[in-house]
């Protein structure tokens, strides 16, 4: 049994770009396809829409000031608040940037997160630094230890 | 601190590692007094689940003292006796309010690996991954537990380590399986995997009133546990046609309720297993799904299907024509304990919970590699293997 990390890493990565090309096309397709147009980030806040004030948003956003627009709107169901935010002057890049977190909208995307957590929980949950042993400074490593750094920022949309 | 560390696939180590410390207001740390081995633990072991680093700390299921309490922290004191909840959940998004606690919107702080797998991102677990929020695991002297007022269960005293432990993954994993499965009065029950898992799973459809619940597996000692301290019934799938003898046992009918308690890894005698374990080494599917093509075939029409087993990604040869056309539910999910645990304390302190036989390897931290190995290897008759990093 070969026994390194990189192997599992390897097999990792194998396992998201088989189930993403498995289940979404447009992952194999050109990098200008599959473009969310509207460039809208959402996230459901559970909180009543007039606790969100779009002039005096949490710190996270309020930090992007001009550059970002938002809007504010009642879920459906009971299931809370809608707040969406996008760049003015940007648009939004190709999946493979979004699952990266490396596009143009990663800041934006972080923030938004954070944002939901100050208003639900009134922190940001943390995890760094936390407890671990020796780091294997293998390529399948690094290649993770650079996805884990970068996966706050990185989504779908 | 001494912990045990997945350093790559099939290599467990013991490390120094450094202790953890609050970073959170709803922090806590807690002293580690048991720490179990987990069926979900050896699909990280074994390389099937994505996003393991080498000198990341394993572990989940576990109990101990509280030693440390964050500011914002209400229902804690530093000596309490706790049992915690594997996942990390903030109790306060939609998903928590609504019970959904393993789907917590803000317990995972790196979303994005598993949204870009799944659509959406769960909430975080400990040691299992950064795909499930990097964070440290349980088989160490101490842990940092995010969230406490959600996450840590104090202990009634009538309970001892030994039992509580299991209220922290096995038990409210099973009873998430019986609950979300619907199993009420009446139901024939039947159960792949006699593991803790599928155990728990057991003995929570009993409390809720099925008629009958039969456990299958192929090791002895796990269906004698069954029969002895679960109060089930027991096929062995080795020496009896399963289908058949469920038919039987139902009036012709079929089970109510499938749960599936053996996950990404499954045995199956035969060529079937072949197939399906070259196709998972090739990569050609990420999971071997057996046990859910059993249940979904013997399951009466009508009837749910619970895959309480955990999966990554795809799999082979779904019979989505027996689960259409025979009308069936099929759910799953990771467990949402922090609903389910108040209620399984009390009943472990009425004795009508007992979980201690699942506990059949007490060792150091030190003996980690060798607790993992005889986990995986079913050896000796291991079922869990528990460390206790005090010894
Ligand atoms: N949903 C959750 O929140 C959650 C929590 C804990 C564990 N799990 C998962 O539950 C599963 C079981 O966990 P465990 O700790 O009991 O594991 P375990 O390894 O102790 O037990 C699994 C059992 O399944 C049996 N088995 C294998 N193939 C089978 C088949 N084809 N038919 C019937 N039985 C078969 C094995 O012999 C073994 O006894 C794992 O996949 C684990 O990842 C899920
Ligand atoms: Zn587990
Ligand atoms: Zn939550």
């Amino acid at each position: 049994m070969i026994s390194t990390g990189e192997n599992a890493v390897r097999a990792g990565g194998s396992l998201l770009r088989r189930v993403r090309s498995a289940l979404d096309p447009l992952t194999t397709l050109p990098a200008h396809r599959g473009q969310a147009d509207s460039g809208w980030l959402a996230v459901t806040i559970l909180c009543e829409p007039q606790d969100i004030d779009r002039d005096n948003l949490p710190e996270p956003l309020a930090e992007l000031g001009d550059r970002i627009e938002a809007r504010v709107h009642a879920a459906a169901g009971d299931k809370g608040t809608e707040l969406r935010v996008r760049l003015r002057e940007s648009s939004p890049g190709p999946a493979p940037g979004r699952f990266s977190g490396t596009d143009s909208q990663s800041d934006l995307r972080s923030a938004l997160r954070r944002a939901k957590q100050l208003i639900e929980v009134g922190e940001v949950l943390k995890v760094d630094p936390t407890p671990h042993g020796e780091r294997a400074s293998t390529p399948g490593g690094l290649l993770l230890e650079a996805w884990t750094r970068t996966a706050p920022k990185a989504g779908l949309r | 601190m001494k912990a045990v560390t997945w350093r790559g696939v099939n290599e467990i180590g013991v490390e120094d590692v450094p202790e953890p410390t609050i970073l959170n207001e709803h922090d806590i740390i807690v002293e580690v007094g048991l720490s179990a081995t987990c069926g979900s633990d050896l699909h990280l072991v074994g390389g099937y689940i994505p996003a393991m680093r080498a000198g990341d700390v394993l572990g989940h299921e576990f109990m101990g003292t509280v030693a440390e309490i964050g500011a914002g922290v209400r229902k804690h004191h530093v000596g309490d006796r706790v049992v915690v909840v594997s996942f990390t959940s903030c109790g306060q998004c939609w998903y928590c309010k609504q019970g959904l606690w393993s789907l917590c919107d803000n317990g995972n702080p790196n979303p994005g690996i598993t949204e870009a797998l799944w659509g959406q991102a769960i909430g975080g677990c400990y040691g299992y991954s950064h795909a499930l929020g990097g964070y440290a695991g349980s088989h160490a002297a101490f842990i940092r537990v995010p969230y406490a007022d959600q996450g840590a269960f104090t202990i009634p005293d009538g309970v001892s380590d030994e039992r509580a432990l299991f209220a922290s993954d096995a038990a409210p994993t099973g009873w998430t399986g019986a609950h979300q499965a619907g199993v009420g009065p009446g139901d024939v029950v039947a159960v792949w995997g006699a593991g803790g898992v599928g155990q728990m799973a057991a003995r929570a459809a009993l409390l809720m009133g099925a008629d009958r619940v039969v456990v299958i597996d192929r090791f002895d000692n796990r269906l004698e546990q069954v029969r002895t301290h679960i109060g089930a019934e027991t096929l062995d799938y080795e020496d009896v046609d399963v289908a058949a003898e469920l038919r039987e046992m139902s009036g012709g009918r079929g089970p109510d309720v499938c749960i599936e308690a053996v996950g990404m890894e499954a045995h199956t005698p035969g060529a079937q297993h072949v197939y399906d374990q070259v196709k998972q080494q090739m990569r050609l599917q990420t999971d071997r799904p057996a046990a859910v093509r059993d249940a979904i075939y013997a399951c009466r029409k009508g009837g749910t299907v619970f895959t309480l087993g955990v999966f990554a990604g795809l799999v082979d040869k779904f019979p989505l024509g027996a689960v259409m056309n025979k009308g069936l539910t099929l759910r799953g999910a990771q467990q949402h304990g922090h609903r389910y645990i108040p209620e399984i304390l009390e009943r472990m302190s009425r004795d009508e919970v007992t979980t201690e036989h699942l506990a059949t390897h007490v060792m150091s931290i030190d003996e980690g590699p060798k607790g993992y190995q005889m986990f995986k290897d079913k050896e000796d008759g291991c079922v869990r293997a528990v460390f206790r990093p005090a010894s």
